[in-house]
């Protein structure tokens, strides 16, 4: 019993010593988010401002809100925000319904399951830059098998591939989008599952209820507040996710395939305009938070109704 | 319960389909890096050429980059995994722990780094790492993806220590060990099943990251895998044998990784944030 007799001694050493330990634990996380995250946050709002391009050695100047007035007239920026709400939510929709699907499957006993399991979950292993160049392979008419069954089904006269029709090529990246994150939505929901008390089941199955009833009055209901939460998340998250277009597409052709997050990086990456490339971004920034509230306000006026 | 027995075949054939539907592409993959170039265009869609070779490996392997390419990626996806587990042990030790002011406030960071589109710091980072001698050098890389990732890993490893008894160590402390031995000896031990998943999921994180990578690194020498690929892949865009061999190759460490880990992805991650 040292630590009240310490106490006693040195109070306000012992009490700084005990209020500074959970800081001393946290304070390499904290600097790390704050110096590589927060910090270029800043900075990267306040380029969207300025004139930067890295090819521009002399730019730097303010140029006040001389972006955002360009933004307005940018027809290739109009394009790539009606695309995201096409690639967001077409993304989290497909992903959800299999997603869930595959939860109730895998949720039942069977003998194994485990591996079942572990090979549903598998292309969610796979590196984002590999699930894109796979399936523009499998896309590809000269070494992939897709477009010959396209055609073999009566859905395309010859083989080509849908990555390069204007009409079509938003759909290469969410089928590989869709393919890859089943599984996320699949781990999650099951987990939630598994946390559903069985004894409710058998009680409800007792008195008569039948597997659709079941589902309704008790599967639904637990599982409401992870969906709910779940599919927040990974809409923002998707609607932010250029990897697979960028690969696959590139935003072509004719920028049918350009989403907001993807037309940052082509601006600041091939183009090397920074301060144009904050502008959006910042525009992204400014959609998503009016999103979120939006979500916490609405659930908010629920709760109070419900 | 009863069993349907039409309810049951139609439910394993569900599985099976969905099954096929998983790793048809990686099996495409897979098919492709071991046809031989002759037999590529005249047996297109077959299912399996009627004769294999592994001369697209070979060639990747002694004729290309791409060893120093997963040199790097190994590099820099290892340092990054070890450094994030670290760092998030403690901090998510303190959070699972602690009550404190700021405990709040820290959390609302995280979750608010876990919101914003990542993409809008590439212009910003550029700009600071550049004077610093961080671009075009693994060390950039390992710093970007240690702060990317600590969040994630945070809410992970509190989540984990929450499910550890807190007895256990007060009763160590009453014995007169100091808390961060009382850490160290006791809790960390248990937490390894945590550890190891968080190693998993930060190796598997940095190992795919693709944008950052790309705008950082320019030239061979500090090229991850995936730029890397992307590189071989504009300039040599007709050897699809080779690109898929190491398509392959990539595919590797994160399938051992994901191999290791996925008894634990049910239970990390209903307990952690979700992130991709």
């Amino acid at each position: 019993m040292t630590a009240p007799v310490a106490a006693r001694r040195r109070p306000f050493l012992s009490r700084l010593a005990d209020a500074s330990e959970p800081w001393l634990y946290t304070a390499p996380a904290l600097i790390l988010i704050v110096a590589v995250m927060l910090v270029p946050l800043v900075l990267g709002i306040s380029y969207a401002f300025r004139d930067i391009k890295l090819l521009n050695p002399f730019g730097g100047g303010f140029v006040g809100l001389r972006h955002f007035e360009a933004l307005a007239t940018d027809e290739a920026f109009r394009t790539a925000l009606v695309n995201t709400l096409w690639w967001t939510g077409a993304s989290v929709v497909f992903q959800f319904v299999f997603g869930l699907i595959l939860a109730l499957l895998l949720n039942q006993p069977f003998r194994g399951r485990a591996v079942a399991q572990a090979l549903c979950f598998l292309p969610w292993a796979v590196p984002s830059f590999l699930t894109g160049l796979d399936w523009a392979w499998l896309f590809n008419p000269v070494i992939g098998p897709l477009p010959h069954w396209f055609v073999a089904l009566g859905l395309m006269d010859t083989p080509q591939s849908i990555l390069s029709d204007p009409d079509l090529a938003m759909w290469g990246p969410i089928i590989a989008n869709v393919w890859w994150g089943i599984p996320f939505f699949a781990i999650t929901l099951l987990a939630a599952l598994q946390a559903i008390p069985k004894d409710l089941y058998e009680a409800a199955a007792i008195d008569g209820a039948g597997p659709i009833e079941r589902f309704r009055s008790i599967t639904l209901p637990f599982l409401a507040p992870t969906i709910a939460i779940t599919i927040l998340l990974r809409t923002v998250w998707i609607s932010n996710f250029a990897d697979l277009i960028v690969v696959m597409t590139n935003g072509g052709p004719a920028d049918r395939t350009q989403i907001v997050a993807s037309y940052i990086f082509t601006t600041a990456f091939r183009r090397l305009d920074f301060g144009y490339a904050s502008a959006i971004a910042l525009v992204l920034l400014v959609l998503l938070l009016a999103y979120s509230m939006l979500i916490v306000l609405l659930r908010q006026s629920l709760l109070k109704r419900g | 319960m009863r069993r349907n027995p039409v309810l049951t075949v139609l439910h394993r054939l569900a599985i099976g389909l969905y099954i096929a539907f998983a790793l048809f592409p990686l099996y495409w993959l897979l098919k492709v890096s071991v046809t031989p170039n002759d037999l590529l265009y005249s047996e297109g869609v077959r299912m399996w050429p009627s004769r294999t070779s592994l001369e697209h490996y070979a060639f990747v392997i002694a004729n290309s980059d791409f060893p120093r390419f997963f040199l790097n990626s190994v590099i820099v996806s290892g340092s990054t995994a070890v450094i994030v587990t670290l760092v998030a042990a403690i901090a998510g030790y303190a959070l699972s722990r602690f009550a404190f002011r700021g405990k709040y406030w820290i959390t609302a960071l995280m979750l608010l780094t876990q919101m914003f589109p990542l993409v809008m710091l590439i212009a910003p980072m550029f700009k600071i790492l550049s004077p610093l001698g961080l671009t075009n050098s693994l060390t950039g890389l390992i710093v970007v993806y240690t702060a990317f990732n600590v969040p994630f890993a945070t809410f992970l490893m509190q989540s984990f220590f929450d499910g550890i008894p807190r007895d256990l160590e007060e009763a160590a402390m009453i014995d007169g060990a100091t808390r961060f031995v009382a850490f160290r000896q006791i809790i960390l031990p248990l937490t390894l099943p945590g550890i190891a998943a968080t190693l998993g999921f930060v190796f598997t994180a940095a190992w795919s990251e693709l944008l950052f990578a790309l705008m950082l690194i320019s030239g061979n020498a500090a090229a991850t895998f995936p730029v890397g690929l992307l590189t071989f892949v504009s300039k040599f865009s007709v050897d699809f044998g080779q690109m898929m061999a190491a398509g392959i190759l990539a595919l590797i460490p994160a399938a051992l990784f994901f191999l290791l880990i996925q008894r634990y992805l049910v239970q990390g991650l209903t307990a952690g944030a979700v992130k991709g």
